[in-house]
């Protein structure tokens, strides 16, 4: 927790983006997470990364429920739509906003506790319903608001700062979203902004459901040689199969990845996704290997991260539903009360 | 790029800009925090053991520091560094108990101080405490040399020199007041153990054109009016008058003289305003008492009718940017234009001027008519002599001769000692001392003021011009001293990394507000300016690198823009990084760190 404001100056030559904000505009409130929380840099990757893409503040809904990871939304987008919600019920928060204004990018923000325990169900759902969003979990694999409880995410025998080992299997939410339908599946680390910042770029992007797992240390309760989500662990059994690389229209960056093969997807806008497979033999447009992979690799213990799956031709919910094209809150009375006519037609289908 | 070695004094000291642009090397965050405890004598005494003069320095100096600044590089308006001297100096208690002591009993070498200016003044300061005979020769009738005779009253009120230039007297010297040295070999002949020339720069510049004769009685040297003017006999100029030349002699003769009951008073000046000498606030000082400043106009012709000066005739011309970046002046094609003036003070420079040394004594001077020194040791070629202030290097300013004076104090002490110079320097230090007090607490005040830079109240304009004896600048009160105080950035609270404490989370990256922390790759310098997360364009300032860490990567800090804030120790887990102030000892003889 910091008691010293973060200062407003800034480097004199910090620059602005197309619609004339620093990275700076993009912060929230001075975190009061313990130094050192791996949320932290996952805020700053999102301020980064809306900031590069230049998308407007104010365009934003971010929800979140209970935890650590749900407190993070106070800390970036400060002049954004926002609401802290229940313990495990963002989905249902973030579905009712991108149904009732389907031009706000959503960001939901949850962690293992809130998505893998209580708001399982609520997860699961909202990956099936493909909410147009970009969902990241914070996971820590503890619970540290309550001092380090295991939470689900957690592996078997991974053990507790004092030594106890964990005894259950762990929920693998990037194994659930990937076999529940989410269109754009992703793995990463808190503390690789490298590949991070792309990835939550594309995320927002991507149309239909994009989920991020980000491993996040939890320095308090979670990082210690016994646990396998601190930040040694990762950085030592990381294996990086793709990495996305999100390239704006009419703008050419030279990724500094070791070439591989290479794959351009063409967004909307214009703008490009490029893919560099670190691993020839991966494919990240089949679901069900994706899946193997994952599944296999966590066996050996490597942590698969990267952009594992990705659709980006897929329906979201609007799609599948046929809803109107426009935001609710700009439906004038013709739209909403079309007259006698379409209503005796409406009520004759009934009959 | 190798680990950046912080053990090395140069670093840290690099990183207080204001300490290192500081001739005399002052400590200036830690008097500005003393000041903003409102521990004025406290501060007074750390500038004072530093700088020696810091009532005059806080009014006259020429401050190198304040356009080294870091603020100058975050928000354009460096802190008032000098005004703040002066908040110490003015609110200042009863400073007899931190004065040095000086034994009674002396150490038996007798040094003789040619020249009561400040550089002599502030080598007795340092050679009395430890035993010294200190006599002290000087050809007017007080001590203080051009800080005297050259420095108006309504810049440097007389009470604030005589206090400081006593405060030295009355440690011991062993004065010779109102003899005039003019022979050097006589002087030899006394045996003294060493000899410290501080006689300045005394000889002003005159200027060689048609006319210069024949109006001789209307024109006078800057700097010898100046000090006729400081001693009374001189008290009038009338009529219309132009003063000759751009620096700060040029602006005090100027303001001098409109006290002085001129009718009308123009600076006339050769070359273009943007470079003209004079430190910019003393140019906007004579402005704002309505002296108009006339550039690019260099003198042809003194008119006179029969030995009556009616002006003068000048060239017009325009500055152009040659090839080499430097200003060049050409012809503007104008006529030559005539000013009418019945005095003309000449304030286009001096030199260093010493007859009254033999040249066959064994000391050697440059065409320049400087001597011949060793920069470090401030030794001339008779191994005895020694030089500080003006008369070493040419006309420079206080707080150098305060600078040469500490150099040329451990030569002397060396030299009686029977030691080398050079290799028995004492050399320099840095101690670093954590400032963490608690979880979130700091032994300093860590918070970033984003106010601007405080105006120095003045007194009223009439009421300036009126009297010579008036000081123009009342100087910060109290709480404007600390509202102006609270503006320092610390920078003297360094931003120390333990790379075997770091676990890379990049939390500090994440909340520097200036973005000078990056996480990277090594590679050479030149790369990796270009590669942080913010570009370290600025060559001046370094880099700190750290050794490599467990990924491979190294931590790199552009010390350019930094805060010094505190956010990256304050975030980070492990205390890798620490805010720990760094003390540079520079070594002086008699001082408090010693």
């Amino acid at each position: 927790m910091t008691f010293v404001a973060k200062p407003k100056a800034h480097h004199p030559k910090l620059p602005l983006n197309e619609i004339g904000l620093t990275r700076r505009d993009y912060e929230g409130s001075v975190s009061t997470l313990c130094a050192g929380c791996g949320h932290d840099s996952v805020s700053a990757a999102i301020v980064q990364a809306c900031a590069e893409l230049s998308l407007p503040p104010h365009r934003f809904a971010k929800v979140s429920g209970i935890g650590c990871s749900s407190k993070t939304p106070s800390y970036f987008l400060n002049k954004s739509h926002g609401l802290n919600s229940v313990h495990g019920r963002m989905p249902s928060v973030m579905t009712g906003s991108n149904l009732a204004n389907r031009e706000l990018y959503c960001v939901g923000v949850s962690g293992d506790g809130d998505s893998a325990s209580i708001g399982l169900g609520q997860f699961a759902h909202i990956v099936r319903r493909r909410i147009n969003m970009l969902y990241i979990v914070d996971n820590n694999g503890t619970y540290g608001l309550t001092k380090g409880q295991f939470s689900a995410t957690n592996d078997k025998g991974s053990t507790s700062k004092k030594g106890v080992p964990n005894l259950y299997e762990p929920i693998d939410l990037v194994s659930m979203a990937l076999q529940l339908g989410a269109t754009f599946v992703a793995r990463s680390f808190s503390g690789d902004k490298h590949q991070l910042v792309p990835l939550i770029k594309a995320g927002l992007r991507h149309k239909g459901m994009a989920f991020i797992d980000v491993i996040s240390p939890c320095v308090a309760f979670n990082n210690h040689a016994g646990s396998t989500k601190s930040y040694d662990h990762v950085r030592a059994h990381m294996q990086n199969v793709v990495n996305a690389d999100y390239i704006p229209e009419h703008d050419e960056i030279t990724a500094d990845y070791k070439p591989g093969s290479r794959e351009d997807i063409d967004m909307p806008g214009g703008s490009t996704l490029r893919l560099y497979k670190l691993d020839d033999q991966y494919d990240p447009h089949d679901r069900v290997g994706a899946l193997n992979y994952v599944q296999r690799s966590a066996e050996t213990g490597d942590v698969v991260t990267g952009l594992l799956y990705v659709d980006p031709k897929a329906a979201d919910c609007h799609d599948v539903m046929d809803t109107i094209r426009k935001p609710l809150n700009e439906l004038d009375e013709a739209d909403l009360c079309p007259g006698q006519n379409p209503l005796d037609s409406i009520n004759a289908g009934f009959r | 790029m190798q680990p950046t070695d912080i053990s090395d004094p140069q670093y840290f000291h690099k990183v207080v800009d204001c300490q290192y642009a500081c001739p005399a090397h002052t400590p200036v965050p830690e008097y500005i925090r003393l000041i903003a405890q409102e521990r004025y004598t406290e501060a007074y005494m750390l500038n004072w053991d530093s700088n020696v003069f810091p009532g005059i320095l806080g009014r006259t100096c020429d401050r190198p520091c304040e356009p080294a600044c870091r603020r100058v590089r975050t928000e354009e308006k460096p802190v008032a560094i000098c005004r703040l001297k002066r908040v110490a100096a003015d609110n200042k208690g009863d400073i007899s108990a931190f004065m040095p002591r000086v034994p009674t009993q002396k150490n038996g070498r007798r040094i003789a101080l040619i020249g009561a200016g400040p550089a002599s003044l502030a080598v007795a300061r340092d050679l009395l405490p430890l035993g010294y005979e200190v006599h002290l020769f000087e050809k007017d009738s007080k001590g203080g040399g051009f800080m005297r005779s050259q420095i108006p009253a309504f810049r440097l009120p007389v009470e604030v020199l005589d206090e400081e230039v006593e405060q030295i007297l009355n440690m011991g010297v062993e004065c010779h007041f109102g003899q005039e040295i003019t022979s050097m070999k006589s002087m030899l002949d006394m045996n003294f153990d060493a000899y410290f020339i501080g006689t300045g720069a005394p000889r002003g510049r005159d200027l060689e054109l048609p006319g210069r004769e024949a109006v001789d009685d209307h024109i006078h040297i800057g700097i010898d009016w100046l000090s006729s003017v400081a001693f009374g006999h001189t008290t009038s100029i009338e009529g219309k008058v132009i003063v000759m030349g751009g620096g700060n002699t040029a602006m005090d003769c100027c303001r001098t003289s409109l006290r002085m009951g001129a009718e009308s008073v123009k600076v006339v000046v050769r070359s273009a305003f943007e470079v003209m000498k004079a430190s910019e606030w003393e140019k906007e000082d004579a402005m704002r008492e309505g002296i108009p400043i006339i550039n690019n106009r260099p003198p042809k012709e003194f008119v006179h009718e029969n030995g009556k000066l009616k002006g003068v005739l000048f060239e017009c011309v325009e500055p152009v940017k040659g090839e080499d970046g430097r200003l060049k002046y050409v012809p503007s094609g104008e006529p030559d234009e005539f000013i009418e003036a019945d005095h003309i003070l000449m304030a286009i420079g001096q030199d260093n001027h010493c007859p009254w040394i033999e040249r066959d004594l064994g000391m050697e001077f440059d065409k320049w008519d400087c001597p011949v020194l060793d920069e470090v040791t401030l030794q001339s070629t008779h191994p005895k002599v020694f030089f500080g202030g003006d008369s070493a290097f040419g006309p420079e300013n206080i707080i150098w001769a305060s600078a040469h004076a500490h150099q040329a104090a451990i030569s002397i002490h060396l030299l009686c000692e029977g030691k080398d110079l050079k290799k028995d320097r004492p050399p320099q230090g840095v101690n670093l001392l954590s400032t963490k007090m608690g979880v979130h607490e700091w032994a300093y005040d860590a918070e970033h003021d984003a106010s601007a830079r405080y105006a120095v109240p003045l007194v009223e304009k009439q009421s300036a011009l009126s009297n010579y004896k008036v000081e123009v600048e009342l100087g910060f009160d109290q709480a404007l001293g600390a509202a102006e105080a609270q503006r320092c950035l610390n920078c003297d609270v360094q931003t120390v990394f333990t790379d075997q404490l770091c676990i890379e989370c990049d939390a500090c990256v994440d909340i520097c507000p200036m973005d000078c922390i990056t996480f990277i790759e090594k590679a050479p310098e030149q790369e990796l300016r270009q590669r942080l997360t913010a570009p370290a364009l600025n060559m001046e300032q370094d880099l700190y690198l750290s050794d490599e860490l467990p990924t491979g990567r190294v931590m790199v800090k552009d010390e350019d823009v930094c805060l010094h804030c505190g956010l990256c120790a304050e975030r980070c887990p492990t205390n890798a990084w620490d805010m720990q102030r760094s003390v540079v000892h520079i070594p002086q003889l008699g001082s408090y760190a010693e």
